[in-house]
């Protein structure tokens, strides 16, 4: 019991860590991705591959996880956020599609859908993290440092800038922000985190393949956010906390996996048309957007 | 007034518009002196918001140059043109409704240091001290706007005359020299007009520039210095507000007889 609490509280530091990178784009700047999942996948690819074949540790693995992430999604964003507004959701959608192909047809490099086994675990200050218990507090951690880190991008003159464009990009550029370089900046920033993540997963489940970053991941992702709140940080750490939880309270009602599977997408999906009507704003609300004295 | 010895501190030369086979704005040419209240009139459809599009960056002349103390700013893009020192507001008003009315002009004000990714999280020493003079700054516009009370309220939350100050307080708050006002006034009602027009002057006393678009003729008269008159596209006449909105032939046209 005390080791199924423990993964699951990993599982919550990951998806706080891929909530709360994900809502400076969809809370903050107001761009939808759908991309996040496979921001996602190069994190864990990347830091895998870099230790499988590289035999770099964990912390190295981590920084080429948020570089390789950065910079597959401004790859995307450069050209895509010069057009206006929705159209990011599009580019996302593809960029998306491209990676869990790529993942899935690299062979020589990303194994298919065998995947990579083995990736080793991971080892802090000499430490080796080999158990969910060791591994609860370096999740924790990182998801921490996440959390600080959009703490100071929102709560600052950059987070001001990405609350005006999302209300009003025109009126942003009028104010003479250069509103397409922050939104890509943005958008490199909330994958370089997201990535970490993934960089995370990878050495805690030791085995990676395609179907942990489908679009249905995407989606799961995002849900988390909506439900959990966009407009403040809290939220999306609520919203993975509820949402992760769902299938583990399956478990104890001993209903069999075939049924549990699709069971846990229609609790998702029906939670999401409930919010829509009954609390648009996410479980935490909508933070009345007060200055701090 | 000696605007007319001054150096224009905007001037637009030959400046045409097409939008398909309508000509908006059509070899249009005007000076803007400094530190007065110019005002640019005419019927609907003379090209009044092109060619505050086509100062700002929001359009891109087709031929035509657009001077800023002396300067090439045509082909500029909006945010470059703001950091010249020419800034709009809209017709439309455009607040950022979601945010505080204190945010709504934070954002205005310059917060280089905060707003750079890489000085945010190194020198978080400067950062605050540089928020802590934009905010300075911030209640300073808005008490001048009378708006310092309704600080944390959020933008849409206003009543319409406050929203249209606040878009004012928004544009003051940039520090730029050349402030361009599309229709300050329409929709008040007379005491919200009252509250407006003397800050529209205090502005200009206050060493800024300013070019409206105003439909109200007689607040024409009573506010700008000087007029520029726009008819399908160019300049038909431009001089005193009196003598132009006394012309005949000028309200003539401006009223379709």
């Amino acid at each position: 019991m005390a080791a199924y609490l423990a993964h699951y509280l990993v599982m919550v530091g990951i998806y706080t860590i891929l909530a709360l990178s994900l809502n400076l784009l969809i809370g903050y700047a107001g761009i939808f991705s759908l991309a996040h999942a496979a921001i996602y996948g190069i994190g864990a690819y990347a830091s895998a591959l870099v230790a499988l074949k590289l035999g770099l540790g964990f912390w190295g693995g981590l920084v080429v996880a948020g570089a390789v992430g950065a910079f597959a999604s401004a790859l995307v964003a450069i050209p895509s956020l010069r057009v206006a507004g929705d159209y990011y959701i599009v580019a996302s959608f593809g960029l998306q599609t491209v990676i869990l192909t790529v993942f899935i047809n690299w062979t020589t490099l990303t194994n298919g859908h065998a995947g990579l086994p083995g990736i080793p675990r991971p080892v802090v200050f000499g430490y080796v993290i080999d158990n969910p218990f060791k591994f609860v507090g370096l999740a924790l951690a990182l998801a921490a440092f996440t959390y600080a880190v959009c703490h100071r991008l929102t709560h600052s003159a950059f987070g001001r800038t990405l609350r005006a464009i999302r209300d009003d990009e025109i009126a942003a550029l009028a104010t003479g922000k250069n509103v397409v370089r922050v939104k890509i900046l943005i958008v490199t920033i909330s994958s370089a985190l997201g990535a970490l993540a993934g960089s995370l997963y990878a050495h805690y489940i030791t085995y990676i393949n395609p179907t942990s970053f489908t679009l249905e991941e995407s989606i799961f992702i995002a849900s988390l956010v909506i439900l959990g709140g966009t407009e403040r940080l809290a939220g999306p750490v609520v919203g993975a906390f509820i949402l992760l939880a769902v299938p583990e309270a399956l478990k104890f009602l001993a209903i069999p996996d075939a049924v549990a599977a699709p069971m846990r997408q229609i609790i998702y999906g029906a939670l999401l048309i409930l919010f829509m009507f009954v609390r648009p704003e996410g479980i935490l609300g909508r933070l009345r957007t007060r200055p701090r004295a | 007034m000696s605007a007319a010895s001054a150096p224009p501190v905007l001037s637009l030369r030959g400046v045409s518009k097409a939008f398909g086979g309508i000509q908006a704005v059509q070899s249009c040419s005007f000076d803007v002196a400094p530190g007065v209240i110019t005002g640019l009139i005419g019927p609907n459809g003379a090209g009044k918001t092109t060619v505050f599009n086509l100062i700002t960056g929001f359009l891109r002349a087709d031929s035509g140059s657009i001077r800023y103390k002396g300067e090439e700013i045509a082909g500029l893009l909006p945010h470059q043109v703001e950091a010249k020192g020419v800034v709009r507001t809209f017709q439309h008003l455009r607040l950022w409704g979601k945010m505080s009315v204190l945010d709504n002009v934070l954002v205005s004000c310059r917060t280089p240091l905060g707003e750079n990714v890489l000085t945010l999280f190194l020198r978080p020493r400067r950062v605050r001290a540089e928020e802590a003079a934009a905010r300075e700054r911030a209640f300073q516009v808005l008490e001048f706007f009378g708006l310092a009370g309704r600080a944390q309220d959020l933008a849409e939350d206003l009543a319409y005359p406050e929203q249209k100050l606040l878009s004012m307080a928004r544009m003051l708050a940039t520090e730029a020299d050349v402030l361009l006002l599309d229709e300050p006034t329409s929709g008040l009602d007379t005491e919200s007009l009252a509250r407006i027009v003397p800050m529209v002057r205090k502005l200009v006393q206050g060493g800024k520039t300013v070019l409206l678009i105003e439909h109200n003729m007689e607040l024409i008269a009573q506010l700008s210095d000087e007029v520029v008159f726009l008819h399908q596209g160019s300049v038909i006449a431009r001089g005193q507000a009196a003598e132009i909105t006394r012309d005949p032939a000028l309200t003539g046209i401006y009223f379709g007889v």
